[in-house]
Protein backbone atom coordinates (compact mmCIF):
# COMPACT_ATOMS: atom_id res chain seq x y z
CA UNK A 1 0.00 0.00 0.00
CA UNK A 2 1.56 3.27 -1.01
CA UNK A 3 1.45 6.40 1.05
CA UNK A 4 -1.47 7.97 -0.76
CA UNK A 5 -3.66 4.91 -0.31
CA UNK A 6 -2.69 4.68 3.31
CA UNK A 7 -3.68 8.29 3.89
CA UNK A 8 -7.02 7.67 2.18
CA UNK A 9 -7.71 4.66 4.40
CA UNK A 10 -6.86 6.63 7.56
CA UNK A 11 -9.09 9.45 6.43
CA UNK A 12 -11.97 7.04 5.85
CA UNK A 13 -11.52 5.46 9.30
CA UNK A 14 -11.57 8.87 10.98
CA UNK A 15 -14.64 9.83 8.99
CA UNK A 16 -16.52 6.74 10.10
CA UNK A 17 -15.69 7.56 13.74
CA UNK A 18 -16.97 11.10 13.24
CA UNK A 19 -20.29 9.59 12.24
CA UNK A 20 -20.64 7.89 15.63
CA UNK A 21 -22.62 10.81 17.12
CA UNK A 22 -25.18 10.53 14.33
CA UNK A 23 -25.25 6.78 14.79
CA UNK A 24 -25.96 7.16 18.53
CA UNK A 25 -28.79 9.60 17.81
CA UNK A 26 -30.19 7.01 15.41
CA UNK A 27 -29.87 4.25 18.01
CA UNK A 28 -31.64 6.42 20.58
CA UNK A 29 -34.56 6.90 18.20
CA UNK A 30 -34.64 3.19 17.32
CA UNK A 31 -34.58 2.05 20.98
CA UNK A 32 -37.26 4.52 22.04
CA UNK A 33 -39.49 3.52 19.12
CA UNK A 34 -38.92 -0.20 19.59
CA UNK A 35 -39.95 -0.11 23.23
CA UNK A 36 -42.49 2.73 23.06
CA UNK A 37 -44.40 2.43 19.80
CA UNK A 38 -46.29 -0.80 20.68
CA UNK A 39 -48.29 1.33 23.14
CA UNK A 40 -50.13 2.93 20.24
CA UNK A 41 -51.66 -0.38 19.20
CA UNK A 42 -53.89 0.00 22.25
CA UNK A 43 -53.87 3.68 23.12
CA UNK A 44 -54.47 6.31 20.45
CA UNK A 45 -51.87 9.05 19.98
CA UNK A 46 -54.52 11.63 20.78
CA UNK A 47 -55.56 9.95 24.05
CA UNK A 48 -51.91 9.59 24.99
CA UNK A 49 -50.84 13.18 24.32
CA UNK A 50 -54.02 14.99 25.34
CA UNK A 51 -55.55 12.56 27.84
CA UNK A 52 -56.14 14.29 31.16
CA UNK A 53 -55.59 11.25 33.34
CA UNK A 54 -52.30 9.55 34.15
CA UNK A 55 -53.31 6.47 36.15
CA UNK A 56 -50.84 3.87 34.84
CA UNK A 57 -51.41 1.37 37.66
CA UNK A 58 -55.21 1.57 37.94
CA UNK A 59 -57.54 -1.06 36.54
CA UNK A 60 -58.31 -0.16 33.81
CA UNK A 61 -55.21 2.01 33.47
CA UNK A 62 -55.25 5.43 31.84
CA UNK A 63 -52.25 6.79 29.96
CA UNK A 64 -52.90 10.48 29.31
CA UNK A 65 -49.70 12.52 29.66
CA UNK A 66 -51.26 15.99 29.26
CA UNK A 67 -50.82 16.78 33.00
CA UNK A 68 -47.17 15.71 32.72
CA UNK A 69 -46.62 17.90 29.65
CA UNK A 70 -48.26 20.85 31.43
CA UNK A 71 -46.08 20.21 34.48
CA UNK A 72 -42.93 20.19 32.34
CA UNK A 73 -43.91 23.35 30.49
CA UNK A 74 -44.78 25.31 33.65
CA UNK A 75 -41.59 24.56 35.56
CA UNK A 76 -39.50 25.16 32.43
CA UNK A 77 -41.10 28.51 31.57
CA UNK A 78 -40.89 29.76 35.15
CA UNK A 79 -37.28 28.58 35.49
CA UNK A 80 -36.39 30.29 32.20
CA UNK A 81 -38.03 33.56 33.28
CA UNK A 82 -35.86 33.53 36.41
CA UNK A 83 -32.72 32.39 34.62
CA UNK A 84 -32.79 34.82 31.66
CA UNK A 85 -32.12 38.10 33.53
CA UNK A 86 -29.60 36.55 35.93
CA UNK A 87 -27.82 34.64 33.16
CA UNK A 88 -27.57 37.53 30.71
CA UNK A 89 -26.62 40.13 33.34
CA UNK A 90 -23.93 37.80 34.69
CA UNK A 91 -22.64 37.34 31.16
CA UNK A 92 -22.51 41.14 30.78
CA UNK A 93 -20.68 41.36 34.08
CA UNK A 94 -18.03 38.84 33.07
CA UNK A 95 -17.57 40.10 29.52
CA UNK A 96 -17.78 43.87 30.02
CA UNK A 97 -17.71 44.95 33.65
CA UNK A 98 -15.60 42.70 35.87
CA UNK A 99 -11.91 43.42 36.44
CA UNK A 100 -9.64 40.70 34.95
CA UNK A 101 -9.11 38.81 38.20
CA UNK A 102 -12.82 38.64 39.10
CA UNK A 103 -13.57 37.68 35.51
CA UNK A 104 -11.69 34.40 35.98
CA UNK A 105 -13.21 33.87 39.41
CA UNK A 106 -16.77 34.25 38.13
CA UNK A 107 -16.07 32.10 35.08
CA UNK A 108 -15.01 29.36 37.49
CA UNK A 109 -18.10 29.97 39.63
CA UNK A 110 -20.28 29.35 36.58
CA UNK A 111 -18.31 26.29 35.58
CA UNK A 112 -18.53 24.82 39.08
CA UNK A 113 -22.24 25.60 39.25
CA UNK A 114 -22.70 23.78 35.94
CA UNK A 115 -20.70 20.91 37.38
CA UNK A 116 -22.86 20.43 40.47
CA UNK A 117 -24.56 17.04 40.08
CA UNK A 118 -28.31 17.42 39.61
CA UNK A 119 -29.00 15.00 42.45
CA UNK A 120 -27.14 17.34 44.80
CA UNK A 121 -29.25 20.31 43.72
CA UNK A 122 -32.38 18.19 44.07
CA UNK A 123 -31.29 17.19 47.55
CA UNK A 124 -30.65 20.84 48.45
CA UNK A 125 -34.15 21.69 47.20
CA UNK A 126 -35.61 18.97 49.41
CA UNK A 127 -33.82 19.75 52.65
CA UNK A 128 -33.45 23.54 52.44
CA UNK A 129 -35.76 25.20 49.92
CA UNK A 130 -38.81 23.01 50.62
CA UNK A 131 -39.03 23.58 54.42
CA UNK A 132 -38.33 27.29 53.87
CA UNK A 133 -41.15 27.63 51.32
CA UNK A 134 -43.47 25.62 53.52
CA UNK A 135 -42.87 27.82 56.58
CA UNK A 136 -42.75 31.16 54.78
CA UNK A 137 -45.93 30.72 52.77
CA UNK A 138 -47.68 28.34 55.17
CA UNK A 139 -48.11 25.58 52.59
CA UNK A 140 -49.06 21.91 52.95
CA UNK A 141 -45.85 20.99 51.08
CA UNK A 142 -42.72 22.80 49.94
CA UNK A 143 -42.25 20.33 47.09
CA UNK A 144 -43.96 22.30 44.34
CA UNK A 145 -43.68 24.30 41.11
CA UNK A 146 -41.88 27.25 42.71
CA UNK A 147 -39.26 25.07 44.35
CA UNK A 148 -38.59 23.07 41.16
CA UNK A 149 -38.42 26.26 39.07
CA UNK A 150 -35.93 27.94 41.40
CA UNK A 151 -33.58 24.96 41.33
CA UNK A 152 -34.01 24.44 37.58
CA UNK A 153 -33.21 28.13 37.06
CA UNK A 154 -29.96 27.59 38.93
CA UNK A 155 -29.16 24.78 36.48
CA UNK A 156 -30.12 26.81 33.39
CA UNK A 157 -28.16 29.92 34.40
CA UNK A 158 -24.67 28.48 33.71
CA UNK A 159 -25.75 27.44 30.19
CA UNK A 160 -27.30 30.83 29.47
CA UNK A 161 -24.46 32.82 31.04
CA UNK A 162 -21.56 30.99 29.40
CA UNK A 163 -23.00 30.97 25.86
CA UNK A 164 -24.20 34.61 26.18
CA UNK A 165 -20.77 35.60 27.42
CA UNK A 166 -19.14 34.10 24.33
CA UNK A 167 -21.63 35.98 22.14
CA UNK A 168 -21.04 39.30 23.94
CA UNK A 169 -17.29 38.78 23.87
CA UNK A 170 -17.46 38.24 20.09
CA UNK A 171 -19.05 41.64 19.42
CA UNK A 172 -16.42 43.61 17.44
CA UNK A 173 -14.68 46.35 19.38
CA UNK A 174 -15.37 48.85 16.60
CA UNK A 175 -19.09 48.74 17.43
CA UNK A 176 -18.44 49.78 21.01
CA UNK A 177 -15.90 52.41 20.03
CA UNK A 178 -18.34 53.89 17.55
CA UNK A 179 -20.98 54.07 20.25
CA UNK A 180 -18.62 55.72 22.73
CA UNK A 181 -17.50 58.16 20.05
CA UNK A 182 -21.13 59.27 19.71
CA UNK A 183 -21.17 60.12 23.40
CA UNK A 184 -23.06 57.10 24.69
CA UNK A 185 -22.38 55.95 28.24
CA UNK A 186 -21.22 52.43 29.08
CA UNK A 187 -24.66 51.17 29.98
CA UNK A 188 -26.21 52.72 26.87
CA UNK A 189 -23.53 51.06 24.76
CA UNK A 190 -24.14 47.70 26.40
CA UNK A 191 -27.93 47.88 26.17
CA UNK A 192 -28.27 49.44 22.71
CA UNK A 193 -25.21 48.17 20.86
CA UNK A 194 -23.56 45.18 22.48
CA UNK A 195 -26.62 43.15 23.49
CA UNK A 196 -28.48 43.72 20.18
CA UNK A 197 -25.36 42.64 18.25
CA UNK A 198 -25.04 39.54 20.39
CA UNK A 199 -28.76 38.78 20.26
CA UNK A 200 -28.54 35.66 18.09
CA UNK A 201 -25.99 34.14 20.44
CA UNK A 202 -28.05 35.14 23.46
CA UNK A 203 -31.19 33.63 21.92
CA UNK A 204 -29.29 30.40 21.29
CA UNK A 205 -28.18 30.48 24.92
CA UNK A 206 -31.73 30.93 26.18
CA UNK A 207 -33.10 28.11 24.02
CA UNK A 208 -30.36 25.73 25.13
CA UNK A 209 -30.97 26.75 28.74
CA UNK A 210 -34.67 25.94 28.32
CA UNK A 211 -33.80 22.65 26.69
CA UNK A 212 -31.61 21.80 29.66
CA UNK A 213 -34.41 22.71 32.08
CA UNK A 214 -37.12 20.69 30.35
CA UNK A 215 -34.96 17.57 30.17
CA UNK A 216 -33.58 17.80 33.69
CA UNK A 217 -34.67 14.81 35.69
CA UNK A 218 -33.39 14.52 39.24
CA UNK A 219 -34.48 18.02 40.32
CA UNK A 220 -38.08 17.63 39.19
CA UNK A 221 -38.13 14.07 40.48
CA UNK A 222 -37.09 15.17 43.96
CA UNK A 223 -38.68 18.60 44.44
CA UNK A 224 -41.67 19.01 42.08
CA UNK A 225 -43.93 16.99 44.38
CA UNK A 226 -45.12 14.39 41.90
CA UNK A 227 -48.86 15.11 41.55
CA UNK A 228 -50.02 14.14 38.05
CA UNK A 229 -52.72 16.79 37.81
CA UNK A 230 -53.13 20.16 36.15
CA UNK A 231 -51.92 22.65 38.82
CA UNK A 232 -54.14 25.51 39.95
CA UNK A 233 -51.52 27.58 41.68
CA UNK A 234 -47.74 28.00 41.59
CA UNK A 235 -47.56 26.30 44.98
CA UNK A 236 -49.17 23.11 43.67
CA UNK A 237 -47.21 19.93 43.05
CA UNK A 238 -46.62 18.74 39.50
CA UNK A 239 -45.17 15.66 37.85
CA UNK A 240 -43.06 16.73 34.85
CA UNK A 241 -42.35 14.09 32.19
CA UNK A 242 -38.77 13.20 33.24
CA UNK A 243 -39.91 12.73 36.85
CA UNK A 244 -42.64 10.37 35.77
CA UNK A 245 -40.23 8.27 33.71
CA UNK A 246 -37.56 8.09 36.40
CA UNK A 247 -39.98 7.40 39.24
CA UNK A 248 -42.05 4.71 37.56
CA UNK A 249 -39.65 2.80 35.31
CA UNK A 250 -38.37 0.76 38.23
CA UNK A 251 -41.78 -0.64 39.07
CA UNK A 252 -43.32 -0.93 35.59
CA UNK A 253 -43.37 -4.61 34.55
CA UNK A 254 -41.13 -5.36 31.55
CA UNK A 255 -42.88 -4.58 28.23
CA UNK A 256 -46.21 -3.84 29.95
CA UNK A 257 -48.36 -0.99 28.66
CA UNK A 258 -47.01 1.13 31.50
CA UNK A 259 -43.40 0.41 30.45
CA UNK A 260 -44.28 1.24 26.86
CA UNK A 261 -46.06 4.43 27.91
CA UNK A 262 -42.93 5.57 29.76
CA UNK A 263 -40.81 4.99 26.65
CA UNK A 264 -43.43 6.87 24.61
CA UNK A 265 -43.13 9.75 27.12
CA UNK A 266 -39.38 9.59 26.53
CA UNK A 267 -40.06 9.92 22.80
CA UNK A 268 -42.09 13.10 23.42
CA UNK A 269 -39.30 14.50 25.60
CA UNK A 270 -36.64 13.54 23.04
CA UNK A 271 -38.42 15.25 20.16
CA UNK A 272 -39.13 18.40 22.20
CA UNK A 273 -35.45 18.82 23.10
CA UNK A 274 -34.41 17.87 19.55
CA UNK A 275 -36.62 20.66 18.22
CA UNK A 276 -35.14 23.13 20.73
CA UNK A 277 -31.63 22.18 19.67
CA UNK A 278 -32.37 22.38 15.95
CA UNK A 279 -33.89 25.84 16.39
CA UNK A 280 -30.89 26.96 18.46
CA UNK A 281 -28.55 25.62 15.78
CA UNK A 282 -30.53 27.37 13.03
CA UNK A 283 -30.48 30.72 14.82
CA UNK A 284 -26.80 30.59 15.66
CA UNK A 285 -25.92 29.81 12.04
CA UNK A 286 -28.38 32.05 10.30
CA UNK A 287 -27.48 35.20 12.18
CA UNK A 288 -23.80 34.50 12.62
CA UNK A 289 -21.78 37.71 12.61
CA UNK A 290 -19.21 37.39 9.82
CA UNK A 291 -16.47 39.92 10.28
CA UNK A 292 -16.94 43.63 10.62
CA UNK A 293 -16.53 46.52 8.25
CA UNK A 294 -13.14 48.16 8.58
CA UNK A 295 -11.44 50.98 6.77
CA UNK B 1 -27.77 68.84 27.82
CA UNK B 2 -29.56 69.86 31.02
CA UNK B 3 -28.28 68.84 34.43
CA UNK B 4 -31.38 66.76 35.16
CA UNK B 5 -30.86 64.76 31.97
CA UNK B 6 -27.26 64.13 32.93
CA UNK B 7 -28.25 63.15 36.45
CA UNK B 8 -30.92 60.84 35.00
CA UNK B 9 -28.34 59.11 32.81
CA UNK B 10 -26.02 58.80 35.78
CA UNK B 11 -28.75 57.18 37.88
CA UNK B 12 -29.59 54.76 35.07
CA UNK B 13 -25.92 53.88 34.73
CA UNK B 14 -25.65 53.23 38.48
CA UNK B 15 -28.80 51.13 38.58
CA UNK B 16 -27.72 49.08 35.55
CA UNK B 17 -24.30 48.32 36.94
CA UNK B 18 -25.89 47.57 40.29
CA UNK B 19 -28.13 44.95 38.68
CA UNK B 20 -25.25 43.46 36.70
CA UNK B 21 -23.08 43.10 39.81
CA UNK B 22 -26.06 41.82 41.81
CA UNK B 23 -26.71 38.98 39.34
CA UNK B 24 -23.13 37.78 39.41
CA UNK B 25 -23.15 38.12 43.18
CA UNK B 26 -26.36 36.06 43.50
CA UNK B 27 -24.77 33.23 41.52
CA UNK B 28 -21.61 33.23 43.61
CA UNK B 29 -23.74 33.34 46.74
CA UNK B 30 -25.89 30.42 45.56
CA UNK B 31 -22.83 28.28 44.82
CA UNK B 32 -21.12 29.31 48.05
CA UNK B 33 -24.30 28.82 50.08
CA UNK B 34 -24.97 25.34 48.74
CA UNK B 35 -21.38 24.23 49.24
CA UNK B 36 -21.17 25.71 52.72
CA UNK B 37 -24.46 24.14 53.77
CA UNK B 38 -23.44 20.69 52.54
CA UNK B 39 -19.97 20.94 54.08
CA UNK B 40 -21.27 22.13 57.46
CA UNK B 41 -23.86 19.36 57.66
CA UNK B 42 -21.84 16.61 56.02
CA UNK B 43 -18.48 16.99 57.67
CA UNK B 44 -19.54 15.27 60.90
CA UNK B 45 -20.62 12.14 58.99
CA UNK B 46 -17.26 11.83 57.28
CA UNK B 47 -14.90 9.31 58.79
CA UNK B 48 -12.54 6.61 57.64
CA UNK B 49 -15.27 4.02 58.37
CA UNK B 50 -17.79 5.97 56.32
CA UNK B 51 -15.75 5.65 53.12
CA UNK B 52 -14.41 2.13 53.76
CA UNK B 53 -17.43 0.26 55.16
CA UNK B 54 -20.56 -1.03 53.40
CA UNK B 55 -23.99 0.14 54.61
CA UNK B 56 -25.48 -1.76 57.54
CA UNK B 57 -28.94 -2.32 59.04
CA UNK B 58 -31.04 -1.62 55.94
CA UNK B 59 -28.80 1.32 55.00
CA UNK B 60 -29.51 3.27 58.19
CA UNK B 61 -25.94 2.88 59.43
CA UNK B 62 -22.48 2.10 58.13
CA UNK B 63 -20.64 3.58 55.19
CA UNK B 64 -20.83 4.02 51.46
CA UNK B 65 -17.80 2.14 50.19
CA UNK B 66 -19.66 0.04 47.57
CA UNK B 67 -21.18 3.23 46.11
CA UNK B 68 -17.76 4.88 45.84
CA UNK B 69 -16.34 1.81 44.14
CA UNK B 70 -19.34 1.59 41.79
CA UNK B 71 -19.08 5.24 40.78
CA UNK B 72 -15.36 4.75 40.18
CA UNK B 73 -15.94 1.82 37.81
CA UNK B 74 -18.78 3.54 35.96
CA UNK B 75 -16.76 6.73 35.50
CA UNK B 76 -13.64 4.96 34.32
CA UNK B 77 -15.79 2.89 31.95
CA UNK B 78 -17.49 6.02 30.60
CA UNK B 79 -14.13 7.67 29.88
CA UNK B 80 -12.82 4.49 28.26
CA UNK B 81 -15.80 4.65 25.87
CA UNK B 82 -16.04 8.41 25.38
CA UNK B 83 -12.40 9.48 25.16
CA UNK B 84 -11.21 7.49 22.11
CA UNK B 85 -14.45 8.09 20.20
CA UNK B 86 -14.38 11.78 21.06
CA UNK B 87 -10.73 12.41 20.18
CA UNK B 88 -10.97 10.62 16.84
CA UNK B 89 -14.20 12.49 15.96
CA UNK B 90 -12.57 15.79 16.87
CA UNK B 91 -9.44 15.01 14.81
CA UNK B 92 -11.60 14.32 11.78
CA UNK B 93 -13.61 17.51 12.26
CA UNK B 94 -10.61 19.79 12.73
CA UNK B 95 -7.90 18.17 10.60
CA UNK B 96 -9.63 16.40 7.72
CA UNK B 97 -13.12 17.78 7.20
CA UNK B 98 -13.80 20.45 4.63
CA UNK B 99 -16.83 22.68 4.95
CA UNK B 100 -19.84 21.03 3.35
CA UNK B 101 -23.24 19.49 3.96
CA UNK B 102 -21.82 16.28 5.49
CA UNK B 103 -19.88 18.19 8.13
CA UNK B 104 -22.88 20.39 8.75
CA UNK B 105 -24.99 17.29 9.47
CA UNK B 106 -22.32 15.81 11.76
CA UNK B 107 -22.11 19.07 13.71
CA UNK B 108 -25.89 19.29 14.07
CA UNK B 109 -25.85 15.66 15.21
CA UNK B 110 -23.26 16.40 17.92
CA UNK B 111 -25.22 19.45 19.11
CA UNK B 112 -28.44 17.46 19.26
CA UNK B 113 -26.72 14.62 21.11
CA UNK B 114 -25.48 17.16 23.66
CA UNK B 115 -29.09 18.22 24.19
CA UNK B 116 -30.60 14.78 24.75
CA UNK B 117 -32.05 14.72 28.30
CA UNK B 118 -30.22 12.46 30.72
CA UNK B 119 -33.35 10.42 31.45
CA UNK B 120 -33.73 9.73 27.73
CA UNK B 121 -30.15 8.43 27.75
CA UNK B 122 -31.31 6.19 30.57
CA UNK B 123 -34.21 4.88 28.48
CA UNK B 124 -31.87 4.40 25.52
CA UNK B 125 -29.43 2.46 27.69
CA UNK B 126 -32.26 0.32 29.01
CA UNK B 127 -33.82 -0.31 25.59
CA UNK B 128 -30.55 -0.86 23.73
CA UNK B 129 -27.83 -2.20 26.06
CA UNK B 130 -29.88 -3.82 28.80
CA UNK B 131 -32.72 -5.27 26.71
CA UNK B 132 -31.67 -5.52 23.06
CA UNK B 133 -28.02 -6.48 23.60
CA UNK B 134 -28.94 -8.41 26.79
CA UNK B 135 -26.19 -6.90 28.96
CA UNK B 136 -28.65 -6.70 31.83
CA UNK B 137 -28.36 -3.95 34.43
CA UNK B 138 -24.58 -3.84 34.65
CA UNK B 139 -21.38 -1.79 34.79
CA UNK B 140 -21.01 -2.41 31.06
CA UNK B 141 -24.45 -1.02 30.15
CA UNK B 142 -24.05 1.94 32.52
CA UNK B 143 -20.54 2.81 31.30
CA UNK B 144 -21.56 2.71 27.65
CA UNK B 145 -24.61 4.90 28.35
CA UNK B 146 -22.52 7.43 30.31
CA UNK B 147 -19.74 7.28 27.69
CA UNK B 148 -22.17 8.27 24.95
CA UNK B 149 -23.61 10.97 27.22
CA UNK B 150 -20.23 12.68 27.68
CA UNK B 151 -19.13 12.20 24.05
CA UNK B 152 -20.23 15.71 22.93
CA UNK B 153 -18.35 17.29 25.86
CA UNK B 154 -15.17 15.46 24.92
CA UNK B 155 -15.52 16.25 21.20
CA UNK B 156 -16.03 19.94 22.03
CA UNK B 157 -13.02 20.11 24.35
CA UNK B 158 -10.79 18.17 21.95
CA UNK B 159 -11.78 20.34 18.99
CA UNK B 160 -10.95 23.47 20.90
CA UNK B 161 -7.57 22.05 21.91
CA UNK B 162 -6.78 20.94 18.34
CA UNK B 163 -7.79 24.30 16.90
CA UNK B 164 -5.45 26.08 19.27
CA UNK B 165 -2.44 24.27 17.77
CA UNK B 166 -0.82 26.90 15.52
CA UNK B 167 -1.14 26.24 11.79
CA UNK B 168 2.61 26.86 11.41
CA UNK B 169 3.34 23.68 13.40
CA UNK B 170 1.48 21.61 10.81
CA UNK B 171 3.05 23.49 7.90
CA UNK B 172 6.56 23.01 9.27
CA UNK B 173 5.97 19.27 9.59
CA UNK B 174 4.41 18.94 6.14
CA UNK B 175 7.27 20.97 4.63
CA UNK B 176 9.71 18.35 5.91
CA UNK B 177 7.87 15.77 3.83
CA UNK B 178 6.02 14.19 6.74
CA UNK B 179 2.65 12.73 5.80
CA UNK B 180 -0.56 14.22 7.11
CA UNK B 181 -1.26 11.25 9.39
CA UNK B 182 2.24 11.35 10.86
CA UNK B 183 1.90 15.10 11.36
CA UNK B 184 -1.31 14.59 13.32
CA UNK B 185 0.09 11.74 15.36
CA UNK B 186 3.51 13.23 16.15
CA UNK B 187 2.92 16.98 16.12
CA UNK B 188 -0.72 17.99 16.44
CA UNK B 189 -1.99 15.50 19.01
CA UNK B 190 0.94 15.80 21.46
CA UNK B 191 0.65 19.59 21.36
CA UNK B 192 -3.09 19.47 21.94
CA UNK B 193 -3.00 16.68 24.51
CA UNK B 194 -3.07 18.75 27.73
CA UNK B 195 -6.07 20.70 26.43
CA UNK B 196 -7.83 17.51 25.38
CA UNK B 197 -7.24 15.93 28.77
CA UNK B 198 -8.47 18.92 30.79
CA UNK B 199 -11.65 19.03 28.72
CA UNK B 200 -12.09 15.34 29.21
CA UNK B 201 -11.66 15.64 32.97
CA UNK B 202 -14.73 17.89 32.92
CA UNK B 203 -16.56 15.06 31.13
CA UNK B 204 -15.34 12.73 33.85
CA UNK B 205 -16.90 14.94 36.52
CA UNK B 206 -20.16 14.96 34.66
CA UNK B 207 -20.19 11.17 34.32
CA UNK B 208 -19.52 10.74 38.04
CA UNK B 209 -22.44 12.95 39.02
CA UNK B 210 -25.17 11.74 36.67
CA UNK B 211 -28.06 9.78 38.15
CA UNK B 212 -30.85 9.35 35.62
CA UNK B 213 -28.76 7.53 32.97
CA UNK B 214 -27.66 4.82 35.41
CA UNK B 215 -30.96 4.35 37.25
CA UNK B 216 -32.20 1.71 34.81
CA UNK B 217 -28.87 0.60 33.37
CA UNK B 218 -26.42 -0.06 36.19
CA UNK B 219 -27.39 1.16 39.62
CA UNK B 220 -28.42 -1.20 42.38
CA UNK B 221 -30.54 -0.13 45.34
CA UNK B 222 -28.28 -2.07 47.66
CA UNK B 223 -25.51 -4.61 47.26
CA UNK B 224 -22.85 -5.18 49.88
CA UNK B 225 -20.58 -7.21 47.63
CA UNK B 226 -18.23 -5.53 45.23
CA UNK B 227 -18.56 -6.23 41.51
CA UNK B 228 -16.49 -9.07 40.11
CA UNK B 229 -17.29 -8.63 36.42
CA UNK B 230 -18.55 -5.92 34.07
CA UNK B 231 -21.91 -7.68 34.02
CA UNK B 232 -22.53 -6.97 37.71
CA UNK B 233 -24.84 -4.29 39.06
CA UNK B 234 -23.21 -1.71 41.30
CA UNK B 235 -24.23 0.89 43.83
CA UNK B 236 -23.38 4.46 42.79
CA UNK B 237 -23.04 7.65 44.83
CA UNK B 238 -25.65 9.79 43.02
CA UNK B 239 -28.25 7.02 43.03
CA UNK B 240 -27.47 6.20 46.67
CA UNK B 241 -28.25 9.82 47.59
CA UNK B 242 -31.54 9.66 45.74
CA UNK B 243 -32.48 6.38 47.38
CA UNK B 244 -31.60 7.52 50.90
CA UNK B 245 -33.36 10.87 50.48
CA UNK B 246 -36.59 9.55 49.00
CA UNK B 247 -37.03 5.84 49.58
CA UNK B 248 -35.00 4.95 52.64
CA UNK B 249 -36.56 3.14 55.56
CA UNK B 250 -36.19 6.17 57.77
CA UNK B 251 -35.52 9.33 55.81
CA UNK B 252 -35.19 11.74 58.72
CA UNK B 253 -32.96 9.47 60.77
CA UNK B 254 -30.53 8.83 57.91
CA UNK B 255 -30.07 12.55 57.15
CA UNK B 256 -26.46 12.54 58.46
CA UNK B 257 -25.68 9.67 56.06
CA UNK B 258 -27.32 11.62 53.25
CA UNK B 259 -25.31 14.77 53.96
CA UNK B 260 -22.15 12.73 54.20
CA UNK B 261 -22.79 11.01 50.86
CA UNK B 262 -23.63 14.33 49.17
CA UNK B 263 -20.41 15.80 50.54
CA UNK B 264 -18.35 12.88 49.22
CA UNK B 265 -19.97 13.21 45.78
CA UNK B 266 -19.40 16.97 45.71
CA UNK B 267 -15.79 16.63 46.80
CA UNK B 268 -15.30 14.05 44.06
CA UNK B 269 -17.03 15.94 41.24
CA UNK B 270 -15.98 19.50 42.07
CA UNK B 271 -12.51 18.24 42.99
CA UNK B 272 -12.25 16.75 39.49
CA UNK B 273 -13.60 19.96 37.91
CA UNK B 274 -11.30 22.19 39.95
CA UNK B 275 -8.24 20.17 38.92
CA UNK B 276 -9.26 20.59 35.28
CA UNK B 277 -9.79 24.33 35.68
CA UNK B 278 -6.43 24.79 37.41
CA UNK B 279 -4.53 22.73 34.84
CA UNK B 280 -6.13 24.71 32.06
CA UNK B 281 -5.17 28.01 33.67
CA UNK B 282 -1.57 26.79 34.00
CA UNK B 283 -1.45 25.69 30.36
CA UNK B 284 -2.75 29.07 29.22
CA UNK B 285 -0.13 30.87 31.23
CA UNK B 286 2.73 28.67 30.04
CA UNK B 287 1.80 28.70 26.38
CA UNK B 288 4.63 30.21 24.35
CA UNK B 289 3.04 30.44 20.92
Amino acid sequence: MNRKQKEAVIRAVFFSFALVSILILGLIVVSLFREGLPLFRQVSVKDFLFGMEWYPTYDPPSFGIWPLIVGSVIVTVLATLIAIPIGILTAVYIAEVAPPLLKDVFKSVIELLAGLPSVVLGFFGMVVVAPWLQDTFDLPTGLNIVNASLILALMAVPTIASISEDAIYAVPREYKEASYALGATTHETILRVVIPSALSGISTAVILGMSRAIGETMVVLMVAGGAAAIPESLFDSVRPMPASIAAEMGEAPFRSLHYQALFATGMVLFFITLAFNLVADYISNKFKEVGSGTL
Amino acid sequence: MTTTAIRYRYIKQTVFFGLVRLSAFILALALGGILAYIIVHGISALSWEFVTQPPREAMTKGGIMPAIVGTFYLTVGAIAVGLPLGIVSAVYLTEYARQGPVIRVIRIGINCLAGVPSVVFGLFGLGFFVVMLKFGSSILAGSLTLGFLILPTIIGASEEALKSVPQTFREASLALGVSKWQTILRIVLPTALPGILTGSILGLGRAAGETAPIMFTAAAFFTAKLPTSVFDEVMALPYHIYVLATAGTNIEETRPLQYGTVLVLILLVLGIDLVAILIRATIRRRKKW
